[in-house]
This record gives structure tokens, C-alpha cells and sequence, in this order.
């Protein structure tokens, strides 16, 4: 019997597995990768660099100018000279405003163009793969990839900023301290090395409590989430009070984490505190005696003061900014690791438009393997002339949707395995966008976007006139359910049209392929269950989508099969045998074996019932 | 302000804790502004011994002694203040999470038929958040502010009026004009947040339609929408962060403006001798102090409105009504016979849309019931009405001649098993996955229990077995294999009353006879009620309930109604038939295959 907090910690252990989140505060390779990107924006840069300077300088300024103030003008009494040095300093408060605005937006617009530039080249790299990256990879990495690694090098550039800001008003403050009095300077410093002490003893033990919270948050959101989710099944089965249960342990356990985290980095504030006021002391100590000697003024011994009240800033903000160097780092890696990945599939350098394309479509001796020695499809030889409507039937794993995909050229046959010809073009050789522009794909699984049905019809196509998307919704028997939308056409399409049924997306995606009005159409007919009114509107749909254009269906419906101008029966990769249906059914083939066996099953299950009259679908 | 009070009451249940951050904050204050009066009085001692020519060695370290004492003091108090406020916040929102968890997972389907996963989970993690860092820094945190600024200021007017309110002149203008940038900035950041929203949806939309896009040729395309909105992003990106470098700049020049006023006539003051130079330094470390607490008061305005905001959606779903509510009357009830009665039954998901009207069913124990209709004639309604997950509007639903409403939504649930066609699998292994119901069931049951749902071989066939893990991080599980999975999951549960959803999509013809096979098992002894779709199913129930929207046309066995030649022939003809027609995707032997070939 296991306990309550067991079981929990045993679900979510998976979700418990959180990327890398740090590397090494500066990579090198990352660095250089990420230069080219960096290049472009040097203006930008160089005006940043330019007002950080000026900022920390004034900044550094303040103390100094005060305690001069009082040394030079306010004990000498000198009237006319503190005018003037109080309006230097606030010539300096105006040059603090005018610097740091420039450094920030400088900074912000370089970061910005940068990222733009970045998540454009991502994006377009993405666009490059072939499906064989598809079939390979996750969307829910790729996507993390493209925002979360993106954002958290945009993090790292604004903290680039900052602690290079800190480091220079770090290194302001110890030069100041050390010109105006070296002795005080260096005694006001000996408790820096004790600092660097327990930064270096912190900074490890706050990572660890850091990444603790966050992985035990994720966990907490992904046992929420999965519950949510899962709410229907969780009544069903009276679950909620196990389930509270284990929430309970999850959450209990991060509000620890993040407690403990917080001890670890409040930790550090008594530190600064004591180090800061320790250091003061000394200066008051030693400076009054210098005072007494004559070495040093009252005004000096203000500016110390302010100067060790400004020192640990800077200190503790680079050690926080440490970390979040290591999460960039780590970042930059997957990053770029992504534009490691060379698509497999690219267009030839000498590669042809396509010109506009009849239809004729040949396979000549195809052999396909998605991995080397699997081969997938086998010396296939077809020909489907211009304007024809070819079938393929056969088994799971036959490879009909291979065979389809290699006409779409979704994966590129190597070089002596045969080839696929359109108007006698081999695939390989013309640019790809050119040639499956004339060609419409209609998935099994119709895909809508998030947009309006105008958006989803017309896709690619926008210049098309409404008019003929409107022509195009009607061939399909779609119109009369897009006009009962609320706003018509312009319905916006929520999460990809789950406000649609699923017959209803099936027809969008067949008006989506006629506005496009390809020469050759693909299509994997649906095996969804769709109602009856719903089926018969796709099947006369269909017979428009075919009509005076080259068609490669993966059918499934005997209408489809039997109204094909050829039929080919694929099995383990292979075409076994091709004709019409008459021509098949006349044979002892497979396709014949197929059919008969399809209808002993049905024959079974209704018993003694009617007669089958299959020819209602197909002569309607 | 309901909203904000809401928060409040969480806070004060942990009131010692809370009283104690003020009172570790209140001291915080008192060692925060006796350093510059320390700072100060060593000035002035140095000073003076400068224009007497002797200085108390004692008295000065007697200041430095206190000052690092006072350090130390401060320090463990900002450790206390900040870790106390910190876990404080950590504690409500602990709080507030588990009730929300068990408040949405008690919500009736009606509610979670309207709210979209993402939505409530953006409640709990967003809202949440902003509640948090209300909670640390309104609630806990801003009063020590504002009492540190008002303590510095009357600090300031009491060393020197004249110079005090030089120094304080500004305060005002600069508070104000933080607080609005800071609204600004918020509205800002919200459609940056949008904008984001909109280019992941691009992205994602991109990469999972991938085949869309290729097919289309439509990558130009698609790079142009994500690049516009890129930009987009970025401008807005831009412009947020302009305000907050706008609101950095200005807070920080106002203290220096004001620091430079102070010396300037702080400094005549002392060249006059109506000053000493400890107080003008004094003045000056004041400032300072002020900075801090100024800056972070600006936010305070933007946090409170962010909390309104953020807790208003949250109560809203805290406060939501689950549309099923348990009697406080209510009964356990007994393991049913399975006698199942509808008296005239109505319900509508919609006002004026009825779904089902005054229906009326009796069906017997260990019955089948076939529900066919074409969709939106009521099936799925039908079938959730008897579990509760939606009350019926109009009419009663009886067990063994007890009404649903007498009984206890637990008691009745653990009578009623569902077997859903699409069911949800939970990030587990296999074998918690199929006890869901039962978390303490051994593992023999759970065999026994696939083995009957014909799962067992393809579970015992992965290398982890019953320790497979499932669901998003895990292995996924084929349509045909989860409706199993959920068979097992009803065998084990064991009731008397069964609900099956049966519109499976199509399976190629070994599944569908492993389905068939588990199924006709699981619902023996059962009151059972199929939600159908195939000839399958329907020609083995005990009766087969026709409906039309919302209504009982006919009523019998197979045989019965296609001879009647109404709507069952009609959908018989229509739908099974055509479905049935459909050339299946086959699993042909080798043998088969050769022979055929040669």
C-alpha cells in the first residue's frame, strides 16, 4: 500500500526532468554564433557603449562632487564656487537622465532588431526542413526552442547591459576611492576579499534552490493542468479526494522549495548589511585620525561613506546576473544546435521553375526507405495521364501515403532509385515551391488555421476575388453552412476550428484546394465517422475536387474506387496489381479477395437481412 | 476592492506571522534611519575636532562600534522582513492553490464545456502570481515603505525645516508620476503579452499543419505572417521598455536634482555657520535613503490594479455554482440491481434549445439499450444524465426507483462506469492508469482486468510492461488500444450500470474484433446503455432506442424495426450501411498475399 505522497512524487518524477537550464557563463561558441547577429546593430551598440560610459562616469561623479564641494568651497566659504559647483552637479543630474534613457533604448532597440532578425532565421530554417525532421521531432521542443530560448537571450542582452553597467560603476567607485586617498581607499577594501568569499560559497547553493523551486512549480502546474484536462474522467471515477490529495503533497512541496530559496537569498542581505556597515566604521575610525593629521578633509571622509554605501550594489547584482549568463548560455547552445540541423531536402542550385504543369504524372522504377534498408515503396512504375483519377487501395503499411508524398516531394528519392516525373520534369530538379504550387493536398486529417474562413479558404492564394471563393465554397457544398456562421466568411476559426464539426473542416479543406485550382490533386480520403447528410455533401464534393484534373486518392470509399479511371493495389511496397474495377473484380487478384471479404463480414453481421445496393453511393 | 479584501482575509488567517513582518519591519525602520544620524554626528565630531584641535577618540569609537552594530541589527531585520513577507505570500497562494484545484475539479460539465484548459490554467498561473506578489508587496511590504518615507521626511523636517522641505519638494510630483508611468507600463506589457500570444499561435499552427504548409508550397507565406508579427512584437516590446527606462531615468534624476538644491543652500547655510556640515551630510544621506522606497512605491499603484484584475478572473471561477449539487440530504446508494427509469425526462444545454424532451425509457437489470440517432438527436445527453454530470430540467431518472438527486454524487458514480472511445490517459504507468478508479487494487486485478479487455498481450509485449509509462511525457496509446484500456479501467471498477461509447472511428479488422470481443465481455451482467454506431453493436443489443431530436421514435429489436421501414431503416440504409461498405484497411496474411499474387 502505498502512501499518498509516494504515489504523487512517482506520477510527475517525468515532468520533474527539466532541460539543461545552465551552461557555462560565457561559451565561446555561442559568442561567435551569435556575432553575426550582433554585427549589424554595432551603431546601436556603439551609442550604448558610449552612454553606459557616460552614465557610470556620472554616477561615480556624485560622491565625488559633494565631498569636493564641502572641501573646496563650503569650509573655504568660497560662495561664488559652490554656485558653481552645484550647477555642475546638476548639469551631471541632467547628463544621468539624458545617458541612461540613451543607454536603455539603445540597447533595447539593438536587442529588439537582433531578435526580430533571429527568430526570422529560425523561423525560415524551420520552413526549410523537410518532414523527416517532422516525423523526428516534437512541436512542443521546437516551440520552446523558438520562444523560450529566444526570450531568455533577450533576457541575457538587457543583463549583458546591466552588469556591464555594474562592473564599470564597480570599477569607477574602487579607481575614485583609490585617487582621492589611497590609504583610506585600501582600508575601506579589506573587507572585499571576505566578500568574494561567501559570494563563491553562496552562488552554488542559491542555483540549487533556484532550479529546485522552478522544477517543483512545473510539476505543480503540470499535475493542475492534467487534471483539468482529465476533469471528466476524474468524476467519472470519483477520484477528486485522491487526487486533492496528491495536488496537496505537490504544492506543499513547492511552497517549501521556493520558502527554502528564499532563506538562501535573503541570506545574502545581512551580509551586505554588516560588510557595509563594517566598512564605514573603518573609514570613520581611520578617517578622523588622517582628519586630525591634516591628511585628509570632512568633505573626503562624506564621499567615502557614500562611496562604500554604493559598492555592494553592483557586487550583488552581478552575482544574481551570473545566473542568468549560465540560463542564456544554455539557451544559445539549443539554439543553435537547431540551425545546426542541415535540411535534408533542398532545391538543386541549377533547379528550374517549374512551368505551368498539364498533369502527366510517371513513377519510374520508385524505391523509397525512410530509414536506410526499410524500404518503403519498391520499384514502383505508374503512369496516370493529364487529367485522370488514379485510386490506391491496400492494407496499413502498404506504402500509399509514401507513395503520395513522394509526388508532393515531401521527401526527395535518392539519386538512382528511380525517380518521379511530372510533364516528364524529374521532382529533384525543378524549385519545389514552383511545382507544389500547382498542386493542392487534401490530408486526411483536414488542418485549419486560427483566422477567418475567408483566411482558411483562400490560404496562400489571397489575391483571389471573394467571388471566386465564394464559387469555390459552393462546388463543395460548404457555402450553406459557412452563411449560417455568425459573421459568414469572416468567422474567426477559433483553436483551428473546434467550432466545426469535422465533415463540416473536411469540406473548407477541399474549398481551400480548389481555390488554389491545381493541375494535379492528392487527396487521403477521410475514414472519419461523418453523418450521413455530411457524407453525401463530401462525396458529390469530390466528384467536383476530381473533375478535369489529375487525382491521386488514397481511397477508402467504394464510390471513390469504382468511379477511378485506374485502380492500384499497393502491398508492403509494392503494386501488385492495377486496372480499372471491372478489369480487377474480373481476376482472382488481391483487390477481388479484398472486396469479397469486406462483404462476407458485412453479410454476417446482418444476417438474413436486405441485399446490399451498393450501387446507391456510387450512381447517385 | 471586494476582490482586494478577498486577498486580505487569505493574509490574515496567518495573522502572527503577518504581525510579526510588521513589527521586524517597524524595527527595520528604526536602524534604517539611525545610520545617517550616526554618519552624521561622526562628521560633526570630526569637525570640530578640526577647528579645536583635539578629538574624543572614545566618542568616535563609540559611533564606529555602533554603527556596525546597528549594521548587524539591520541586517538580521531585512533577512526577517523579507523572508517573512516572501513566505507569507508563499503560504496564501499555497493556499489558494489547492483550493482552486479542488474547486474546478468539482465543477459540473456544463462549466468545463464552456472554459477552455488553457484558460483556467492561465488563471492559475498568472492570476496566482499577481496575487503573490500583492500579497508581498502591497499587503506586507508597502506600509513599511511608506511608513520608512514618511519617517525619513519627518526625520528630514526636524533636523532643518528649511532644508528638509528643499529636499522633500519633489517627493510628491516624483511618487505621482512613478505611479502613472507605472499604470502605462502595465497596459503596455498586456499587449506585449497578446502579441506573444498571437505569434505562438503562428508558430505552432505552423508546425503542426507542417503537411498544410508544404502541400501549399506556402513557406514564402507563412514567413512573411510570422516576420509581421515579429516586428509587431518587438515595436511593442520596445515601447514598454522605453516607459520603463523613461520612469528609471526620471526617479533617478529627481534625487539628484534635489541633492544638488540641498548642497547648494545647504552649503551657504554652513559657509553662514546656521548649519553644521554633518547635518547638510546628514540631509544627503537621507536622500539616499529615500531612493529606494520611492522607486519601489511607484509600483505598488500598478500592483494593486494588476491584483483586481488578476483575482476578479480567479474569484470568478473560485465562485462559480457547479450546476450539480449534492442534497445535503443526500443518500449512499447501495450497489443498484440496475433497474434504470427516465420519467419524462427534458433537459436543454441552452435556454429555448431543447435537447431531450419528456422522454420516457425503462430499461431492466443486465439489459443492453442501443442509442441511435442522428448526431445532436440526444445520445451522448442521454448517456451523461445518468452519472449526473448535467441534472435533468425537467422530469426524473430512477435507480432501482431511487432519484438520482436523493443519492450522493460519489455513491451514485461508483454505480455508473463509463467507457469512453476517446478516453484520457493520466501521466502514469500503465497499471495506475487502468486502477484509476481504484488506486489501491493489486496488480492481479489489474491483469485480470486487461487480459478481459483484451489489452493484456499488447501490455505485456512493452519492454516496461505495466510500468509504461503514458500520457504527454509517456508512450502514446492507439485509439482502438485506449478504448481498451478504458474497458479495463470499467471491469475494474465493477458496476452495475454501464455507459459505452461506441462511435469509434474506423480500426482495421483485428482491432475491431478484439473491441467487439471485450466489449460483449464487460457488458455481461450489466444494465448497459451503447451509444452506437456500428451494425455491430446494434444488432446485438436487447433493444435499440431510436432517436430524433431529442425524442424516442422508435423502439425494439434488429429485426423488428427494419422491417417497420422507418427512420432505423432509413439510418440503417444511410449511415451503417455506406460506413460499413467503406474499404477497410485489411491485415492480410503473407500467405495470402503470395497465393493471390502468383
Amino acid at each position: 500500500m502505498t502512501s499518498v505522497a509516494t504515489r504523487a512524487k512517482r506520477r510527475y518524477r517525468s515532468a520533474d526532468e527539466d532541460v539543461e537550464m545552465f551552461g557555462s557563463a560565457l561559451d565561446p561558441k555561442v559568442v561567435r554564433r551569435m556575432t553575426p547577429y550582433i554585427l549589424p546593430q554595432k551603431k546601436l551598440v556603439a551609442i550604448a557603449v558610449v552612454a553606459m560610459l557616460i552614465f557610470a562616469g556620472t554616477q561615480v561623479a556624485v560622491p565625488w562632487l559633494i565631498g569636493t564641494a564641502i572641501d573646496e568651497f563650503i569650509s573655504s566659504g568660497n560662495i561664488f564656487g559652490l554656485v558653481v559647483i552645484s550647477g555642475i552637479f546638476l548639469t551631471n543630474a541632467v547628463l544621468t537622465w539624458i545617458s541612461n534613457f540613451v543607454q536603455n533604448i539603445a540597447i533595447v532597440r539593438a536587442g529588439q532588431n537582433l531578435l526580430v532578425q533571429l527568430r526570422g532565421d529560425m523561423f525560415s530554417h524551420l520552413q526549410r526542413q523537410s518532414l523527416r525532421f517532422y516525423d523526428k521531432t516534437e512541436v512542443g521542443r521546437i516551440m520552446s526552442r523558438v520562444q523560450g530560448d529566444v526570450y531568455q537571450l533577450q533576457e541575457f542582452l538587457g543583463t549583458m547591459v546591466m552588469s556591464a553597467g555594474d562592473f564599470l560603476s564597480l570599477l569607477g567607485i574602487v579607481v575614485a576611492l583609490l585617487i582621492m586617498d589611497w590609504r583610506l581607499g585600501l582600508i575601506s577594501l579589506t573587507v572585499m576579499p571576505l566578500l568574494f568569499v561567501v559570494m563563491a560559497l553562496w552562488q552554488p547553493r542559491a542555483k540549487k534552490r533556484f532550479i529546485k523551486a522552478r522544477s517543483t512549480i512545473s510539476i505543480v502546474n503540470a499535475a493542475l493542468n492534467e487534471n483539468i484536462s482529465g476533469v471528466r474522467v476524474v468524476q467519472s471515477m470519483n477520484r477528486q479526494e485522491e487526487n486533492l490529495g496528491q495536488f496537496d503533497v505537490l504544492n506543499k512541496e513547492n511552497a517549501e522549495s521556493v520558502k527554502s530559496e528564499i532563506r538562501m537569498s535573503a541570506g545574502l542581505l545581512p551580509v551586505v548589511d554588516i560588510l557595509t556597515s563594517g566598512s564605514i566604521a573603518l573609514i570613520i575610525v581611520f578617517g578622523s585620525r588622517m582628519a586630525m593629521d591634516n591628511t585628509i578633509e570632512v568633505g573626503l571622509l562624506v564621499a567615502f561613506i557614500m562611496y562604500i554605501q554604493r559598492f555592494f550594489d553592483p557586487i550583488r547584482h552581478l552575482t544574481m546576473q551570473y545566473t542568468q549568463f549560465q540560463r542564456a548560455m544554455a539557451s544559445g547552445t539549443r539554439i543553435f544546435e537547431t540551425f545546426d540541423i542541415e535540411p535534408d531536402m533542398v532545391d538543386a542550385p541549377d533547379a528550374e521553375e517549374m512551368p505551368p504543369i498539364r498533369g502527366d504524372i510517371e513513377l519510374r522504377d520508385l524505391s523509397f526507405a525512410y530509414d536506410p534498408g526499410v524500404e518503403v515503396t519498391k520499384s514502383v512504375n505508374l503512369h496516370v495521364p493529364a487529367g485522370q483519377t488514379c485510386a490506391i487501395v491496400g492494407p496499413t503499411g502498404a506504402g500509399k501515403t509514401t507513395l503520395v508524398s513522394l509526388i508532393a516531394r515531401f521527401y526527395d528519392v535518392g539519386r538512382g532509385r528511380g525517380q518521379v516525373l511530372i510533364d516528364g520534369y524529374d521532382v529533384r530538379d525543378v524549385v519545389r515551391n514552383s511545382l507544389v504550387s500547382q498542386m493542392s493536398m487534401v490530408l486526411q486529417e483536414p488542418f485549419l488555421f486560427s483566422g477567418t474562413v475567408r483566411e482558411n479558404i483562400k490560404y496562400v492564394n489571397i489575391h483571389v476575388s471573394d467571388d471566386r471563393m465564394v464559387e469555390a465554397a459552393k462546388a463543395v457544398g460548404a457555402h450553406e453552412f459557412i452563411d449560417k456562421l455568425e459573421d459568414g466568411y469572416d468567422t474567426y476559426l477559433e483553436e483551428r476550428g473546434v467550432n466545426l464539426s469535422v465533415g463540416q473542416r473536411q469540406l473548407l479543406s477541399f474549398a481551400r484546394a480548389i481555390v488554389a485550382d491545381p493541375r494535379i490533386l492528392i487527396l487521403d480520403e477521410a475514414t472519419a465517422n461523418i453523418d450521413s447528410h455530411t457524407e453525401l455533401q463530401i462525396q458529390s464534393a469530390l466528384r467536383t475536387l476530381l473533375e478535369g484534373r489529375t487525382a491521386i486518392v488514397i481511397a477508402h470509399r467504394l464510390s471513390t474506387i469504382r468511379n477511378a479511371d485506374t485502380i492500384i493495389v499497393m502491398n508492403k511496397g509494392e503494386l501488385v496489381e492495377q486496372g480499372t474495377h471491372d478489369e480487377l473484380m474480373d481476376g482472382d487478384g488481391l483487390y477481388a479477395h479484398l472486396y469479397h471479404m469486406n462483404y462476407a463480414v458485412l453479410e454476417e453481421v446482418k444476417g438474413t437481412g436486405t441485399e446490399p445496393r451498393s450501387d446507391q453511393m456510387s450512381s447517385s | 476592492m471586494e476582490v482586494l479584501l478577498r486577498i486580505l482575509r487569505f493574509t490574515i488567517a496567518h495573522k502572527w506571522r503577518l504581525t510579526l513582518a510588521y513589527l521586524v519591519s517597524g524595527a527595520g525602520i528604526a536602524a534604517y534611519v539611525l545610520l545617517p544620524k550616526l554618519f552624521g554626528s561622526a562628521i560633526d565630531r570630526v569637525d570640530m575636532g578640526l577647528q579645536t584641535g583635539t578629538i574624543s577618540e572614545s566618542a568616535i569609537l563609540q559611533i564606529a562600534l555602533a554603527i556596525t552594530g546597528l549594521g548587524v541589527v539591520r541586517g538580521l531585520l531585512s533577512f526577517g522582513q523579507t523572508y517573512l513577507s516572501e513566505s507569507l505570500a508563499q503560504e496564501v497562494v499555497y493556499k489558494i492553490r489547492n483550493r482552486f484545484y479542488d474547486h474546478v475539479q468539482h465543477l459540473s460539465f456544463a462549466f468545463h464545456d464552456k472554459q477552455h484548459t488553457g484558460n483556467l490554467m492561465s488563471r492559475a498561473i498568472t492570476d496566482i502570481e499577481a496575487i503573490r506578489m500583492f500579497v508581498n508587496l502591497t499587503v506586507v511590504r508597502a506600509p513599511y515603505f511608506l511608513l520608512l518615507i514618511a519617517t525619513v521626511s519627518v526625520m528630514m523636517l526636524h533636523l532643518d525645516l528649511q532644508l528638509g522641505l528643499i529636499g522633500l519638494v519633489l517627493l510628491p510630483f516624483v511618487l505621482i508620476f512613478a505611479s502613472i508611468v507605472r499604470v502605462r507600463m502595465r497596459f503596455a506589457w498586456l499587449k506585449v503579452q497578446a502579441t506573444f500570444g498571437e505569434l505562438n499561435t503562428i508558430l505552432q499552427e505552423n508546425l503542426s499543419g507542417v503537411r498544410v504548409v508544404k502541400a501549399f508550397g506556402a513557406s514564402d507565406f507563412e514567413q512573411k505572417k510570422f516576420d509581421r508579427n515579429s516586428s509587431k512584437l518587438s515595436e511593442q516590446m520596445f515601447k514598454a521598455i522605453q516607459l520603463e527606462a523613461l520612469n528609471g531615468s526620471t526617479v533617478l534624476t529627481a534625487f539628484l536634482v534635489t541633492i544638488g538644491f540641498v548642497l547648494l543652500f545647504g552649503g551657504m547655510r554652513v559657509i553662514d555657520g546656521t548649519l553644521t556640515p554633518g547635518v547638510l551630510a546628514q540631509m544627503i544621506f537621507f536622500l539616499q535613503l529615500l531612493s529606494q522606497p520611492v522607486r519601489i512605491s511607484g509600483a505598488i499603484v500598478n500592483n494593486m490594479a494588476r491584483a483586481m484584475s488578476a483575482g476578479g478572473r480567479l474569484f470568478e471561477i473560485m465562485n462559480a455554482r457547479s450546476d450539480v449539487e449534492e442534497s445535503s440530504r443526500a443518500l449512499v446508494l447501495p450497489r443498484a440491481r440496475g433497474h434504470v427509469r427516465f420519467h419524462s425526462v427534458g433537459f436543454e444545454y441552452k435556454p429555448q434549445t431543447p435537447v431531450i424532451t419528456d422522454l420516457d425509457l425503462d430499461v431492466d437489470p443486465g439489459k443492453i439499450v442501443a442509442l441511435l440517432g442522428p448526431p445532436g438527436s440526444g445520445k451522448t445527453t442521454i448517456a451523461n444524465l445518468i452519472p449526473r454530470f448535467y441534472d435533468v430540467k425537467r422530469g426524473r431518472i430512477t435507480i432501482d426507483g431511487t432519484d438520482l438527486r436523493k443519492a450522493t454524487l460519489k455513491s451514485l458514480r461508483a454505480n455508473v462506469g463509463m467507457v469512453q472511445q476517446d478516453v484520457f490517459l493520466f501521466s502514469d504507468t500503465i497499471a495506475q492508469n487502468i486502477a484509476y478508479g481504484r488506486p489501491e487494487a493489486t496488480m492481479d486485478e489489474i491483469i485480470h482486468a486487461s487480459e478481459i479487455a483484451q489489452l493484456h498481450e499488447h501490455i505485456a509485449s512493452l519492454p516496461d510492461g505495466y510500468e509504461t509509462i503514458l500520457g504527454e511525457r509517456g508512450i502514446t496509446l492507439s485509439g482502438g488500444q485506449r478504448q481498451r484500456l478504458s474497458i479495463a479501467r470499467a471491469i475494474l471498477l465493477d458496476p452495475p450500470i454501464l455507459i459505452l461509447d461506441d462511435s469509434t472511428s474506423s480500426v482495421d479488422s483485428k482491432t475491431e474484433y478484439e473491441i467487439r470481443k471485450a466489449m460483449e465481455t464487460v457488458m455481461e451482467g450489466r444494465t448497459t446503455f451503447v451509444i452506437a454506431n456500428r451494425l455491430s453493436t446494434v444488432h446485438k443489443a436487447d433493444t435499440i432506442v431510436v432517436l430524433n431530436a431529442g425524442t424516442i421514435v422508435e423502439q425494439g429489436a434488429h429485426q423488428e424495426l427494419l422491417a417497420k421501414g422507418g427512420l432505423y431503416r432509413e439510418i440503417y440504409d444511410l449511415q451503417l450501411r455506406p460506413q460499413e461498405e467503406v474499404m477497410m484497411e485489411f491485415d492480410v496474411s503473407d500467405d495470402l498475399v503470395a497465393e493471390k499474387i502468383a
